[in-house]
């Protein structure tokens, strides 16, 4: 294949016991877009940071445009021309954009030479390839496709032919997205080849031209994106059929389990990031709420969870108040009822050097089925966890294991487990796929589901368009702390994408 | 005209105490901003005195002193880099070590060395930095007003004064317009980004620790060579957590590092001047409530005045990379 930007030959990586990646053999063709999906885990990450220079292969060689190239550390990458896009954007967010894109190619001792190359070179892409970006505003005052945009024109000025894009869609709204596809395309028609790294079938379908699919740090296929269904590919990834709707039945709402009522909160630095919200979840009814993140849903969750105080307003838990202005906290709300996976769950929602079974229990280790006396029954715990183990399909199932070991989605079924089989009236979920590959995607929706069905009100929040619309009876729209609109299930992926951007209905019809 | 006298002569006393504070300011500067929490200024600016006294006095030359300072200071700085760059270790547990480190050595030697109790024999002219007399100096002296301010303030301080307050736009310029600084500040907020960008994080991390040093060094050296005539137990009494405390109000920035040193410098002249002279309706204030001003003053105006001091991201963190 002459006309292969990257040629990877046998490369091979092990961390310790994983084997991250095994005799990947694969060829990029100049060009193109080329798509590499993959379960968490299944070693895209490590693959493309051997490519740039982040990790060294233990065996196997990297061809860039036929030549081999040793790939020691990024400059080689770069110098290769190659550029990466993170998935966590490598920007100092109080920098400005010039001086985000001249860190490390400075041209010389003093800046002020650089400082002009940059500003000509800017305004050089933003001809030719549409990406405009104020080179004086400071990073942190941007939104984030903007600070993806100053990536992307970070690979570019350093020369960069081949870019890599690592689940560059994780933050952005769906009109971001398309607009970043539009940028690609675009880049691909100026002969840059491109390497969009995800977990998002869509995304492979919408933009790619080709597409490998990495298992268990192996390639097990490569295709063209045209000949494969999604179908297919996910169950290439999971390496078993996977079902991709969620089949559920009509919701049967009952009464109110949860109201709130004109509710106000601030975020830490004080500023009003919930304003005047108001909504209820009815038992047996998924109430999701939608919106890029930062939009005040965190903020939201956390002052009905009793984790954050509220300036004002009402929430009321199965008919009885929450002083959630005042002393309400997470303990007691538990034992009302109300329980909240959260969306992080390694801060808030795991000890990660804690051992499974203590994790298990975290937040309900004063509940006397734990205890012995005023000591913890560990033989009690360590029993009770395994049989959540086996319930929820954990692997490894040992609970004994550290918590840091499991990967994302068994740590996230840790967290479901302990909060679901509490049994509580309300279930706030926020996030609840978050870094968790496609199988357990979909038991982790089942249970959602499960509990719904066993007329529990389940709250749900997540980022993912997707899962809102697949899992909710009703969707509410978050856009800067208010509630922007609320639509049903059979919403079009557009319509609540205008929601998402703070685009009023009103506005939108006319 | 007493008042103005008085006025102008605590002015320059506040000018030639403020000088250790703003060279252990700035040397914390070029650390913190890098990402390297710096609690050993007071260390290394004892032991940079200690050599300084002892190298000055054993060579008879000025210079030889301040090299031995810079030297000392920079190699303890070095141990604090590479405890807490190359080993990841906790920063203020490898900067508290070396204060404790740089304490107890500088009196032993002191004392092993010269048997007068832990201080360095007193230094002669040759081997300090005297006063410079500015030109026209003595010429302007009687011009009404300006021509005292001259002589007094600007004029008749020695060589590292001058060389302390042009520090001050040296430094702002290397962070803001050279290659160095910009790779500084950037590794200081996000490191990550600094690695992808191919550029050394340790590396930048040492010379700004090596920066540090050198700056801590000339702050010994001053104390011992220019403000005093020779090492003396203890001789830095704080000065370098007073530097720290200077670091967070000018909220680690070069022109306000100068004048947070002079506020700080201005109530220690205060001090020393107040002592047995009763103020009107209070009476004689205890010289330890003065000496305990710039720690008072340093809570109060954090807490409340200047909003908040928001210390470089990166700060305290060991860079690991992530997997």
């Amino acid at each position: 294949m002459a006309r292969a930007a990257i040629e990877l030959i046998g490369i091979d990586k092990r961390f310790g016991l994983v084997h991250a990646n095994r005799d990947i053999n694969l060829a990029i063709e100049r060009g193109t877009i080329h798509g590499i999906i993959g379960e968490n885990g299944a070693g895209k990450s490590t693959l493309m940071s051997i490519l740039y220079g982040f990790y060294q292969a233990d065996r196997g060689e990297i061809r860039v445009n036929g030549k081999k190239v040793a790939i020691i550390d990024p400059n080689a990458a770069i110098a290769a021309g190659i550029g990466m896009v993170h998935q966590h954007f490598m920007l100092v967010e109080n920098f400005t954009v010039l001086e985000n894109i001249m860190l490390g190619v400075e041209g010389a001792p003093l800046l002020s030479k650089g400082i002009a190359k940059v500003r000509a070179t800017l305004r050089r892409l933003e001809e030719e390839y549409g990406l405009e970006v104020d080179p004086d505003a400071l990073i942190e005052d941007l939104p984030l496709g903007l600070q993806q945009r100053v990536e992307i024109l970070k690979a570019l000025y350093r020369g960069a032919d081949i870019l890599i894009l690592d689940e560059p869609t994780g933050v952005l709204t769906p009109a971001e997205a398309d607009h970043l596809f539009r940028i690609l395309r675009k880049l691909k028609e100026q002969g840059k080849t491109i390497v969009l790294i995800t977990h998002k079938l869509r995304e492979i379908k919408a933009v790619t031209d080709n597409v490998s699919v990495m298992r268990q740090g192996e390639i097990v296929a490569t295709l063209k994106t045209k000949d494969a269904s999604v179908e297919e590919l996910a169950e290439l990834m999971v390496g078993r059929r996977v079902l991709l709707r969620v089949d559920k039945g009509a919701a049967k709402p009952g009464e109110v389990k949860l109201a709130v009522e004109n509710l106000t909160v601030r975020d830490n630095r004080g500023c009003v990031v919930v304003e005047n919200v108001s909504f209820n979840v009815r038992a047996g009814e998924i109430v999701g709420i939608a919106g890029v993140a930062g939009n005040g849903q965190s903020e939201l969750i956390e002052a009905i969870a009793g984790i954050r105080r509220a300036v004002s307003g009402k929430v009321t838990l199965d008919g009885r108040p929450v002083d959630v202005t005042g002393r309400a906290n997470p303990a007691e709300l538990r034992q009302r009822g109300l329980a909240h996976v959260p969306e992080d769950r390694h801060h808030m929602g795991l000890v990660l050097p804690f051992e499974e079974s203590e994790n298990a229990i975290l937040g309900y280790h004063d509940d006397p089925r734990y205890l012995k006396g005023p000591f913890l029954d560990i033989e009690a715990i360590r029993a009770d966890a395994q049989k959540k183990i086996a319930q929820y399909d954990i692997r490894p199932a040992d609970a004994r294991l550290k918590t840091a070991n499991f990967s994302g989605g068994n740590q996230q079924k840790i967290v479901l487990a302990r909060e679901i089989e509490r049994d509580p009236s309300v279930l706030i979920v926020a996030q609840p796929t978050r870094g968790v590959d496609v199988g357990a995607i979909e038991f982790i929706h089942r249970r959602i589901i499960e509990m719904r069905d066993a007329g529990k009100a389940v709250l749900l929040v997540s980022v993912e368009l997707d899962e809102i619309r697949s899992l909710s009876d009703r969707i509410l729209v978050m856009f800067a702390g208010r509630i922007a609109g609320e639509c049903g299930p059979e919403a079009s992926e557009g319509e609540i994408g205008l929601l998402m951007a703070g685009v009023e209905k009103k506005a939108a019809a006319e | 005209m007493d008042a103005y006298v008085t006025l102008i002569q605590l002015l320059d006393s506040t000018i030639r105490l403020s000088v250790p504070l703003l060279f252990a300011c700035l040397a914390g500067l070029y650390s913190e901003r890098s990402g390297i929490f710096d609690i050993g200024l007071e260390g290394k600016m004892l032991a940079g005195a200690f050599a300084a006294g002892t190298a000055a006095y054993l060579t008879d030359s000025a210079m030889a002193g301040l090299l031995a300072a810079v030297l000392v200071s920079v190699l303890l700085g070095l141990v604090h880099g590479f405890a807490s760059i190359t080993h990841r270790g906790n920063q203020i547990v490898s900067g508290v070590a070396i204060n404790f480190i740089a304490a107890g050595t500088t009196v032993i030697l002191g004392q092993a060395w010269f048997r007068q109790g832990g201080r360095t024999p007193s230094l002669p002219a040759a081997a300090r930095f005297g006063d410079l007399q500015l030109p026209g100096a003595e010429a302007l002296r009687d011009v009404p007003v300006i021509g005292y301010i001259y002589s007094e303030l600007i004029s008749g301080h020695s060589i590292l004064v001058y060389l302390a307050f042009l520090m001050v736009p040296f430094t702002w310029w290397v962070l803001q317009r050279t290659r160095f600084g910009l790779r500084l500040r950037a590794v200081g907020e996000n490191p990550a980004a600094v690695d992808t960008a191919g550029i050394s994080v340790p590396w930048l991390r040492y010379r700004a620790v090596i920066c540090c040093g050198i700056l801590c060094g000339l702050a010994g050296s001053y104390l011992a060579q220019a403000q005093g005539a020779g090492f003396v137990k203890d001789m830095t009494a704080g000065k370098g957590y007073i530097a720290l405390a200077a670091l967070i109000f000018a909220k680690w920035r070069p022109v306000n590092a100068m004048f947070a040193c002079l506020l700080f410098g201005f109530l220690d002249a205060l001090a020393i001047r107040m002592q047995g002279h009763p103020l009107p309706l209070i009476g004689e204030v205890p010289v330890q409530f003065m000496q305990a001003l710039p720690y008072v003053l340093t809570v109060v105006l954090l807490a409340g005045f200047i909003g908040k001091a928001i210390p470089p991201r990166a700060g305290g963190v060991p860079y690991v990379k992530e997997r």
